[in-house]
């Protein structure tokens, strides 16, 4: 179990959310406080706002009223630090570049370009995601998984603070999925990064947070936030099977069924 | 559907075949029907023409192959230029790429002799009509390539802080090389015919001028050997550019 320390790494007050030029807000009065090293799983029906938390913590949507700080700062500021990483619900490799290439990008664009010390960091974290063998095949060569594998590997590379991740598992299958689920908490452990997962799934809500958040649609806000610590044993490794978290994902069921209308 | 595939020794050895059997119904079959020499000559008395007049040819040819090199490069560089201000500026393009698309449309026949008109009679008209030529195929292909990056990758190097010109020189330039080299392919044969188009109209030298004076003086076949040789440039001009894009390849990934 990663300390969860009483640093801020995300505060949202009264946060609202919307596309330009729609008057109906996305998200709406979001009240939310993530410590740094905490990892975060974001629940909720379709429609409800899930990506677009992530995309205004990551710059991509300016918030249309009350306040966001990231890190004790704007979103944009934080960005440019390279403090942020997000990793997209497609892998989104570019084509014509090696795996290993792929994860240089953000060596070479923006803030983090120090080209010299490419090659033994991108292997580095190749290693961490257990890909470094391939790091020499394109991404039409990889599967599914692996893709992810890489563009995991690739935010990894900034060495954010801060890791956003958007549904990244939800095409795969459910084999593969718990497989990275257990390498993506082996990662969170070992670089005490702050994580805020979007996901369908209630199990792996369950089994990857520290605390779930559930939001609600129509209109997006925020339903309930459970802490799941004591479902974790003293690994940190969630007893998924035990009574507790069937009774907590019944009472989740419940809570995306009565946020869904 | 297996079956229906053809072996390596058909696929090389059908298109050989099927081009012999047009050339001998060229050289027996057509004079047999009563068709002519001075209205189409044999392959074997082009051939003959060709070796005995080939330094002429090659004369004329000369002029042709710089029209249409320069026509390839003033050609492709506007269009390549002119696509990255649509993409980069909405409103150019909004105003500007109708008009253009609008211009397209005039054949190149109608539009040759203003452009004759305008320009006068040296090299440049050719190099104008073989650059036009070139310019619609790049210009639309590469406005398509240079916006074919998609959201995710957009917002990927936003979330990188990406300058504009990392954005276009990471992303957006090489999503459109393969459309780029797919154009410059058609071009490499369409400079060849647009300095043609510009040489029957207003030139006394270039391999258009004598296919137009051999036509006139019922010469046919040094109409066919001019004719051969305009077909051999395009498919060397076309080999040079394929060329070209597989060496950039080795070197873009290495």
């Amino acid at each position: 179990m990663n300390p969860v320390t009483n640093e801020i790494a995300i505060e949202a007050r009264s946060l609202g959310l919307g596309y330009p030029g729609s008057m109906q807000p996305v998200l709406e009065g979001v009240d939310l406080s993530v410590a740094k090293g905490e990892f975060l799983t974001i629940l909720g029906p379709s429609g409800c706002g899930k990506s677009t938390l992530l995309r205004a913590i990551a710059d991509l949507l300016p918030p249309i009223n009350g306040r966001l700080s990231v890190l004790g700062k704007p979103a944009a500021e934080a960005r440019r630090q390279r403090e942020v990483g997000f990793v997209f619900q497609e892998a989104t490799l570019l084509p014509w570049r090696t795996v290993r290439d792929n994860v240089c990008l953000p060596l070479q664009v923006g803030k983090g370009r120090i080209a010299k010390s490419v090659q033994p960091r991108a292997d580095h974290w190749l290693e961490l995601v257990g890909l470094a063998h391939l790091s020499d095949r394109y991404p039409n060569q990889l599967s599914g998984g692996q893709r992810q594998r890489v563009s995991i590997a690739r935010a990894l590379q900034c060495e954010p603070d801060i890791l956003l991740m958007d549904e990244p598992f939800g095409a795969l299958d459910e084999i593969t999925r718990d497989r990275l689920n257990d390498e993506l908490l082996s990662i969170w452990r070992r670089t005490h990064a702050t994580i805020l997962f979007v996901t369908h799934s209630i199990t792996e809500a369950i089994y990857l947070g520290g605390r779930v958040l559930v939001l609600a649609a129509n209109p997006g806000r925020c339903q309930a936030l459970i802490d799941l610590a004591s479902l974790k044993d003293e690994n940190g490794v969630c007893r998924r099977e035990s009574p507790q978290a069937q009774e907590i994902a019944a009472q989740l069921r419940q809570l995306l069924r009565d946020g869904g209308a | 559907m297996k079956r229906d595939q053809l072996s390596l020794l058909e696929a090389t050895i059908l298109p050989v075949a099927g081009a012999f059997s047009l050339l001998i119904v060229w050289q027996w079959v057509l004079p047999a029907l009563g068709v002519p020499a001075y209205i189409v000559p044999t392959p074997f008395s082009v051939l003959r023409t060709f070796a005995s007049e080939w330094r002429g040819l090659i004369q004329n040819a000369l002029p042709t192959w710089y029209e249409a090199l320069l026509g390839f490069f003033l050609g492709n560089l506007t269009a390549v230029i002119l696509a990255i201000v649509f993409v980069y500026s909405p409103r150019v393009r909004a105003a500007y790429f109708p008009v253009v698309l609008l211009f397209n449309t005039i054949p190149v026949l109608a539009l040759a002799p203003i452009i004759i008109l305008v320009f006068g009679l040296g090299i440049l008209p050719k190099v104008v009509i073989a650059a036009l030529l070139c310019f619609f195929p790049t210009l639309i292909n590469m406005v398509r390539g240079l916006t074919s990056a998609t959201s995710n990758e957009l917002e990927l190097m936003h979330v990188l802080s990406a300058s504009g010109w990392e954005t276009f020189w990471r992303l957006r330039a090489p999503r459109s090389v393969p459309l780029l080299f797919a154009s410059l392919r058609i071009s490499a044969t369409t400079s060849v015919i647009g300095a043609i188009v510009g040489e029957w109209i207003g030139s006394d030298r270039g391999l258009g001028a004598v296919i137009i004076q051999s036509t006139f003086n019922y010469q046919a076949e040094r109409l066919f050997a001019a004719v051969l040789l305009a077909s051999l440039s395009g498919i060397i001009f076309f080999a040079i550019v394929g060329r070209i894009e597989r060496i950039f390849h080795r070197l873009a990934s290495p």
